[in-house]
């Protein structure tokens, strides 16, 4: 039993919470795509400059959180939204608006996406240096620790405070997500846009502000996603390394241009990534005794050892290409 | 005669390639004009000129006097300035009732505001768009289709849910870009009865691009021919039909 609540830790735990962070970070990227119709490179960087925005926020400001009784990275990470979503907005305005205007291939502006990384890559180290840091800057970080009712279990089940957040957070983003899509005529009007972007306009539906529209919820959503990351690790500038190949494989995944496919694509790759890192060992150590004498196992079990994580997306990335073009879910259209 | 569309000395290149020259047209209030021409006239350039898909080079386009010629398509439709497609366009991932409905202006829905809230306001009004896409669909014949997906409609079917997108707005001018291509004779019967009643009843100006020449006939006065990017002619549809410079220009030859 406690091999199974060192799977439940390292593989459903840990698989949920990068799955829920790829998810978020994937909607934004297939959003981009259907209604821009192209790759966006510099969205984990967004995702890094939202952290960066409630690092900064909450070092101005580290006692707000104490006064309410919950970490003040939460109460800043609004905030932060407001302003990733400005910049992503105010970098369509600066870079990728006049090369729309010139009707340039998407390729040109995947390559514009790039420059915008590099950019961001800049002044998010100008503003918080190289190292890592903690978001937590004043407060603790709340560990649970739920012990199973069995007897001979002597592992509990860990939680820490900010992947239950995670896990809630992400949650209200996807319903409100769906509701928006679904419910609402701006987001039906993003629909049809992805659908038919010149019978949209010729219906009356003013392309320009869906562009904004997708700006400001992609850019909401990588602080959201940024922020949680850093939350239960630490704030690093180049987080966006890690975060890249991950969210494309996801949103590639799901089909690109299909949100519910990203969210199903980046819990498909987190898990993957966790199965893929954990040590089998671990599970088959009871079962030692009835193996034959002469099979002596490894120690280390797992596919690839954690410093290889990022090879797991890149697989399935190159496996999806290569059988399932068109992703799990057919993609295009929103 | 009052203009609603008036397009003045427009101009508009492609590359090295000269497509509308100078080209000045007016269009009556209250008409349905018919606009021919052999192909790569510049019909369709023109129309794109006017709904604002493109922008021209030099000249204006005017809608009942106000100069128009920086707007958007969608600025254009919010004015009263709808169009069709050559080729039937729709949001194929919607039902065709669904496409109808994303077409009326000014829903409360718009903001995001209304939509988060008053949500009450924004259903009240959802449900009189409903009703009256439902009375469109069945006006041009689709209400057995209503809820196939548009994608799955065949293509004359999807030209008739263009025409219905242009019922569901209180439009002032609505370009038809070969409406009746692809559609069989007995539903383009009810489409030109259709458009006539649009004319007559809803007081709807039409700009027509055909080439089926009975249409044109049936149902444009006057009309208007292109050639090489301007006006070669305008008139009533018997004299364009026996000017023998349209005869020429369309046949590559004399009548005779």
């Amino acid at each position: 039993m406690n091999e199974l609540v060192f799977f439940i830790n390292n593989v459903v735990v840990a698989g949920s919470v990068s799955g829920s962070i790829y998810a978020i970070g994937a909607v934004g990227v297939t959003l981009i795509f259907s209604i821009m119709r192209f790759a966006h490179f510099a969205h984990a960087d967004v995702m890094t400059f939202g952290a960066l925005m409630v690092l900064l926020l909450s070092t101005a400001f580290p006692a707000a959180g104490a006064s309410i009784g919950i970490p003040t990275a939460l109460i800043m990470l609004p905030l932060a939204m407001v302003l990733t979503a400005a910049l992503a907005v105010g970098i369509d305005k600066v870079f990728y608006k006049p090369l729309r205007a010139h009707g340039v291939k998407p390729i040109v502006m995947v390559i514009g996406s790039l420059g915008v990384t590099l950019i961001l890559q800049g002044l998010i180290r100008l503003f918080a240096g190289t190292g890592g840091q903690s978001l937590y800057v004043d407060d603790r970080k709340e560990i649970f620790r739920l012990a199973l009712p069995f007897e001979d279990v002597r592992v509990p089940v860990v939680i820490t405070e900010p992947q239950l957040y995670l896990f809630v957070i992400t949650l209200v983003a996807v319903i409100a997500l769906h509701l928006f899509l679904n419910r609402s005529r701006l987001g039906k009007a993003m629909r049809a846009m992805s659908d038919n972007p010149e019978l949209a306009q010729a219906s009356g539906i003013n392309t320009n502000l869906i562009v904004a529209v997708t700006w400001v919820i992609a850019g909401g959503l990588a602080a959201i996603a940024g922020t949680l990351l850093s939350l239960d690790v630490t704030f690093k500038p180049d987080l966006s390394f890690f975060l890249l190949l991950p969210i494309f494989a996801a949103a590639i995944v799901g089909g690109v241009g299909h949100p519910y496919g990203a969210i199903a694509g980046g819990f498909v790759v987190g898990f993957a990534e966790s199965l893929a890192v954990f040590n089998w060992n671990i599970l088959l150590r009871p079962f030692r005794d009835s193996f034959p004498a002469w099979l002596e196992l490894p120690t280390d079990l797992a596919f690839v050892s954690t410093e290889y994580k990022i090879v797991v997306p890149f697989f399935i990335l190159v496996a999806i290409l290569i059988w399932r073009p068109t992703g799990l879910f057919k993609g295009k259209v929103i | 005669m009052t203009p609603i569309i008036e397009v003045q000395q427009v101009n508009k290149a492609f590359g090295g390639l000269r497509v509308i020259n100078d080209c000045s047209i007016q269009v009556a209030k209250g008409s349905i004009t018919g606009m021919i021409g052999p192909n790569g006239a510049g019909k369709s350039t023109l129309f794109n000129l006017i709904a604002g898909a493109l922008m021209p080079d030099s000249g204006r386009v005017l809608l009942e006097g106000e100069d128009i010629t920086a707007l958007s398509p969608d600025a254009r439709f919010h004015k009263g300035l709808l169009r069709t497609f050559q080729i039937a366009h729709e949001f194929s991932h919607m039902s065709a009732l669904e496409n109808l409905m994303m077409v009326p202006p000014d829903q409360p829905g718009e903001t995001l505001f209304t939509t988060w809230f008053k949500p009450g306001r924004v259903r009240a009004h959802d449900a009189e768009v409903r009703r009256r896409a439902l009375e469109v669909i069945d006006f041009i014949g689709l209400y057995h289709v209503r809820n196939e997906l548009a994608g799955n409609l065949s293509g004359g079917q999807k030209k008739l849910l263009e025409l219905g997108r242009t019922m569901m707005t209180d439009a002032k001018v609505v370009l038809l870009d070969e409406i009746a291509a692809g559609v069989n004779r007995t539903l383009l019967g009810d489409l030109i009865g259709n458009i006539k009643r649009l004319n007559q009843e809803m007081g709807y100006t039409f700009l027509v691009i055909e080439h089926d020449m009975d249409m044109i006939a049936q149902l444009c006065d006057p009309v208007i021919v292109l050639a090489q990017g301007s006006v070669m002619m305008e008139g009533h549809i018997d004299d364009v039909q026996n000017n023998p410079e349209v005869i020429e220009a369309y046949f590559g030859g004399s009548a005779a």
